[in-house]
């Protein structure tokens, strides 16, 4: 974590120069940065001129129903120097899993930062907000919501990180106990940016912060809000098994021929047509690969309610509104038994439970 | 990765895979032949393309290697290695844990990123003067004791 009174006025240059990081090392790290922004490498030279006058933003990271998935994601993800560059580009003022302040000096810190960077800070949320009750999540005393729109108030951009911020994620899946709702359902009068995912690839998270911090504007986004740079293309159209789809070669099952051979996973439920990220050419572990090349289809984790699909292992299941409706009746009925039920009439519970899909083994080997 | 261990995970390598080797080679004698003809330069990312397990080792081991090979070490290793065809470069950054960050394919004379910049010149400069200063206050001193 970056004091925020480190020099918020200097610029990343001077920044990069103090700290004896040559041009040359300089050049490297906006060769990477373009490559992470998928920008043409043409753009490099803009790209350092950009870079060399910006300054440092505030960042405020605010985490809600979340699993620190998002966090781990980028915080894990390449070892030093360039991803450790792009942090340091930033002053990250306020995440409560990484900050070492805690109870009220964390506050403190997040009430400060806001005050001193008053409608020039970038604030970061990951996880969705949960409406139903307060209690539900709460930091120091303080609910998600009222944290979430005090926030936001003074901030320049919002950046969803993870599907949970950006559409309700798992925790608005089918039947939503908590009420979770995604930034966006709340705030309406502030850039926000949706970098989903489950979690989102982290040169993702960092190719968003660059490119705000190259050009000072959002990126250009598409209907869902997210960066066309990287969810512009499915993951159907950049996967290297498509020339066997376009042939109808599929793989049936996990262990026939045509999973050995690497055909297709359309038919084992592969949500590539439907998905936009970036998974296929910037791949997962250091570009190592991503789930479609380790031989599993993917969920579809970066799209809305990718959870109440109908199944992963079903091809492209659509969800409809009769499965929808039944699956919260019967997810109600096993997670909160009582109060939900109650309102249940028995012929629906029966219908519910015959429609509630589980996923099981056999499923897997059908 | 080794073609054994690709097939054990049951990932086909072979020729039915995306098919981007040869019209990416294709793009790239494009780009030498304006690179002659008019000065032009182009970089590739090899990390756009979308490309089978196994292609990307076959592009390079297509392109060969030529008569220079060089060795960055600035925010973590690169290399920077002319093929065996004369102009055309692969250019590969590492970070401290010798993970590849990002891979180019460079059609010019020679990468910008091998040329000494002139911000680091400029600094160079400045160093070796006050290493020279520092040296004759310090020969100075030594003449004025032996005297």
């Amino acid at each position: 974590m970056t004091n925020r009174s480190n020099g918020n006025d200097k610029t990343l240059g001077e920044v990069l120069r103090s700290r004896g990081v040559s041009r040359r090392s300089f050049l490297k790290f906006c060769a990477a940065t373009a490559s992470m922004m998928a920008l043409p490498p043409s753009m490099i030279p803009a790209i350092a001129n950009a870079l060399e006058k910006a300054r440092r933003p505030s960042v405020i990271w605010l985490s809600f129903q979340e699993c620190t998935g998002c966090t781990e994601s980028l915080t894990r993800s390449y070892a030093p120097t360039i991803e450790n560059l792009i942090f340091d580009t930033i002053s990250l003022d306020y995440h409560h899993t990484l900050q070492a302040a805690a109870g009220h000096a964390a506050e403190a810190a997040r009430e400060a930062a806001m005050e001193e960077n008053n409608g020039n800070y970038l604030m970061v949320v990951d996880g969705s907000i949960p409406l139903a009750n307060p209690g539900y999540s709460t930091i120091a005393g303080i609910s998600n919501h009222d944290m979430l729109m005090d926030t936001a108030k003074g901030a320049a951009a919002i950046i969803a990180v993870g599907t949970c911020a950006s559409y309700g994620g798992i925790p608005h899946a089918d039947p939503n106990p908590t009420g979770a709702v995604s930034v966006s359902d709340l705030i309406k009068d502030k850039p926000i940016i949706n970098v989903s995912g489950c979690p989102p690839i982290p040169v993702v998270i960092t190719g968003v912060l660059a490119h705000f911090l190259t050009f000072g504007v959002i990126p250009e986004l598409d209907h869902l809000g997210r960066p066309m740079a990287f969810y512009g293309k499915s993951i159907h159209d950049r996967c290297y098994r498509r020339p066997f789809y376009d042939k109808g070669q599929f793989a049936e099952t996990f262990d026939d021929e045509g999973a050995k051979k690497g055909w297709c996973l359309y038919k084992l439920g592969c949500k590539g047509p439907t998905t936009y990220n970036a998974c296929a050419t910037t791949k997962w572990n250091n570009g190592t690969s991503f789930p479609i090349e380790s031989g599993h289809p993917c969920l579809g984790c970066s799209e809305p309610d990718f959870w109440d699909g109908g199944g992963f292992y079903k091809a492209l299941s659509i969800p409809t509104e009769d499965i929808t409706k039944n699956a919260i009746y019967a997810a109600a009925g096993a997670v909160a038994a009582g109060v939900a039920i109650g309102a249940l009439n028995s012929a629906k519970k029966k219908r519910a439970a015959s429609a509630h899909q589980k996923t099981t083994i056999d499923d897997l080997e059908k | 990765m080794s073609e054994a261990a690709i097939q054990q995970f049951n990932i086909q390598i072979g020729n039915e895979l995306t098919r981007n080797v040869q019209p990416l080679l294709h793009e790239i004698r494009h780009a030498l032949g304006n690179f002659l003809e008019c000065g032009e330069t182009r970089i590739i990312d090899l990390r756009s393309i979308p490309l089978a397990p196994g292609e990307e080792d076959r592009i390079l081991s297509l392109l060969g290697q030529g008569e220079v090979q060089a060795q960055l070490n600035a925010l973590g290793p690169s290399e920077i290695i002319e093929t065996e065809y004369a102009g055309v470069w692969v250019v590969t950054h590492y970070n401290a844990d010798n993970e590849i960050i990002s891979r180019f394919i460079e059609i010019t004379a020679m990468p910008d990123i091998l040329r000494s910049q002139t911000e680091d010149a400029i600094a160079a400069y400045s160093r070796l003067a006050t290493t020279l200063e520092e040296n004759q206050e310090t020969n100075q001193s030594f003449a004025e004791k032996q005297k």
